[in-house]
């Protein structure tokens, strides 16, 4: 079923771009960034596929890098990329599913790339085979349905938003909270078809912000790149490249007074909230309020902090901005003394805290 | 071997993304590497489309074809359906190929990468591997990072991941079947001999 149903009224560009999203029975392709950064986000989705829809999502163990973040930098054929591509559709089919969901915005957008190199260019197709039978035996097809895991929680915002115990609303006010969206480049610059809203009117993420009471801050550079470039970030000696345009956009943002950032790209995810901190410990700027930095979240940590789970269970303290002026907007009790417990209930010494921005 | 015009009019990326140029600029205007450097995708793209076999010898040899950071931005505005970023991705192959990427600061920098993120993915199946982003090559992950590495094992345990484990989860230790079939993967499509052209110590990972 499209997903047109979902999109509000009177926007005929958002209306423009609609996608299938299966309702069912996923294969999960995992993120190397965000397996490293915010670790528990996946475990999250699953979770939250699982136990609050009743949903059946695969996570396969055998799965390995798609090769994007290397593409991009410029050091991998084209050819490997899309043989380890092919791997991971030959073991979706092993596990017997055809829907494949994908966690990176990176990957997301090389699976989409290659899939439509292999029809614009059959001889990729063909050669692809060969060179993936030949180094693993192994055949493949090409999965139904390839979406974002964002588009999931999207497509299921109404039951999810159903049961939240808090909403992005001021406890105190009642006003809603002000979100930036932000959109990973390659969920939908590249293929704007493969993305809910298309490239100019993401609505993935502005979606789940009206669905769960939020308000949506359009503010002028919301379309631009969070600035991690690959190699340009990669490069201990280029990374200016990236703090720069994640600059761009903050000094862009201030004036609306944002809340909350949420975004579905890992490294987008990693570069606003590790950027504040940088450039407040650089140039003594802070870009929330009284010295602390806009918390950024990724859309399922939101969406689990909604449903009432604890935030330091969820890995929120594992983000270089503090979270708390957050909880203590929409009213989430939390205790402080939680923070850094470990496994065993331990208390752990805590992290050193930064010179300027407040913690 | 053909020119080096020839050549970089095979890889489908070329073909994908120059479709004829206009020059109108919006590539420029849009573009994050160009609102911080001197970078100029429209200037490239007129170079490019010019195929004169010098001209391309020269920004084969240069630090440009380097500056993109592959967002695509430029894909989605381009108003003659052009994309200056695959463009890039087709001079860059060539430039490595052609062994010309040694003759840029930017070009040579390539082996740093292949160094880390080749043995990242091959050692271990991921693009990026927790044990090896230290502070010191990363200082902009900040305290919280440091603060996780060095208590690791019980904070990852209490998110429920599968750090140092064969389960299924989060950072779990990919199966050797998996890390097999990538260096059979990267042997038989050309990455290690690519690895090798860049980093010549690079190891053959043959099994």
């Amino acid at each position: 079923m499209s997903e047109l149903a979902y999109i509000p009224k009177g926007n005929r560009e958002w209306q423009r771009y609609q996608k299938e999203i299966a309702s069912d029975h996923y294969y999960l392709a995992r993120s190397c960034i965000r397996q490293n950064i915010f670790p528990k986000a996946e475990d999250l989705l699953i979770e939250i596929l699982r136990e609050y829809l009743n949903k059946d999502i695969y996570d396969d163990p055998r799965q390995t890098t798609c090769t994007g973040i290397a593409y991009h930098s410029g050091i991998i054929p084209l050819e490997t990329t899309m043989t380890v591509v092919a791997r991971q559709f030959a073991l979706m089919n092993e596990a017997g599913y055809e829907n494949f969901a994908v966690s990176c915005v990176t990957s997301f957008g090389i699976y989409a790339e290659i899939l439509e190199s292999w029809q614009h260019f059959p001889q990729t197709l063909k050669k692809t085979r060969e060179l993936l039978y030949k180094a693993t035996r192994k055949e493949f097809e090409i999965p139904k349905n390839i979406v974002h895991t964002s588009d999931l929680v999207f497509k299921f915002r109404e039951e999810i938003s159903k049961r939240l115990q808090y909403r992005l609303v001021d406890a105190k006010s009642g006003e809603p909270l002000r979100v930036v969206d932000h959109i990973g480049c390659h969920y939908a610059k590249i293929f704007p078809q493969h993305g809910i809203g298309g490239a100019e009117y993401p609505y993935v993420l502005a979606g789940l912000t009206d669905q769960f009471g939020g308000e949506q801050v359009d503010y002028p550079e919301r379309r631009h790149c969070c600035g991690f470039g690959f190699r340009q970030y990669l490069l201990r000696s280029n990374r200016g490249y990236s703090v720069a345009n994640s600059k761009i956009k903050f000094e862009s943002m201030q004036p609306f007074e944002p809340h909350l950032i949420i975004a579905n790209c890992p490294g987008c995810t990693f570069f606003l909230d590790r950027w504040q901190y940088v450039l407040a410990e650089m140039e003594g700027k802070v870009y929330g309020r009284q010295g602390y930095g806009i918390p950024v979240l990724t859309y399922e940590e939101l969406t689990a902090l909604l449903l009432g789970y604890n935030p330091w269970d969820i890995g929120l303290q594992l983000h270089q901005v503090a979270v708390e002026p957050l909880l203590d907007k929409i009213g989430i009790q939390y205790d402080p003394g939680n923070k850094f417990v470990g496994a065993d209930g331990q208390s752990l010494p805590k992290p050193k805290e930064p010179k300027i921005l407040k913690q | 071997m053909g020119s080096l015009v020839d050549r970089l009019k095979e890889d489908i990326r070329y073909q994908e993304g120059m479709q004829g140029c206009i020059n109108c600029g919006t590539c420029t205007a849009v573009c994050p590497a160009a609102s911080v450097s001197n970078y100029d995708p429209r200037e490239i793209m007129d170079l490019v489309q010019e195929e004169d076999e010098e001209s391309l010898r020269e920004l084969l040899s240069s630090n440009s074809i380097w500056l993109c950071g592959e967002c695509l931005s430029c894909k989605t505005r381009c108003p003659r359906d052009n994309t200056p970023c695959y463009v890039i991705q087709a001079l860059r192959a060539l430039s490595i190929e052609s062994g010309l990427f040694r003759n840029s600061e930017e070009g040579l920098k390539q082996k740093e990468l292949v160094d880390r993120l080749g043995r990242h993915m091959l050692d271990h199946g991921y693009c990026i591997y927790f044990d090896d982003l230290n502070i010191e090559m990363y200082p902009e992950q900040g305290p919280v990072w440091e603060w996780l590495r060095e208590n690791r094992h019980s904070i990852l345990k209490r998110l429920g991941c599968s750090y140092q484990e064969s389960r299924p989860g989060s950072l779990r230790d990919i199966p050797q079947e998996s890390i097999s079939d990538l260096r059979a993967i990267f042997r038989e499509s050309g990455a290690i001999e690519r690895f090798q052209t860049i980093s010549e110590e690079f190891p053959n990972y043959n099994e």
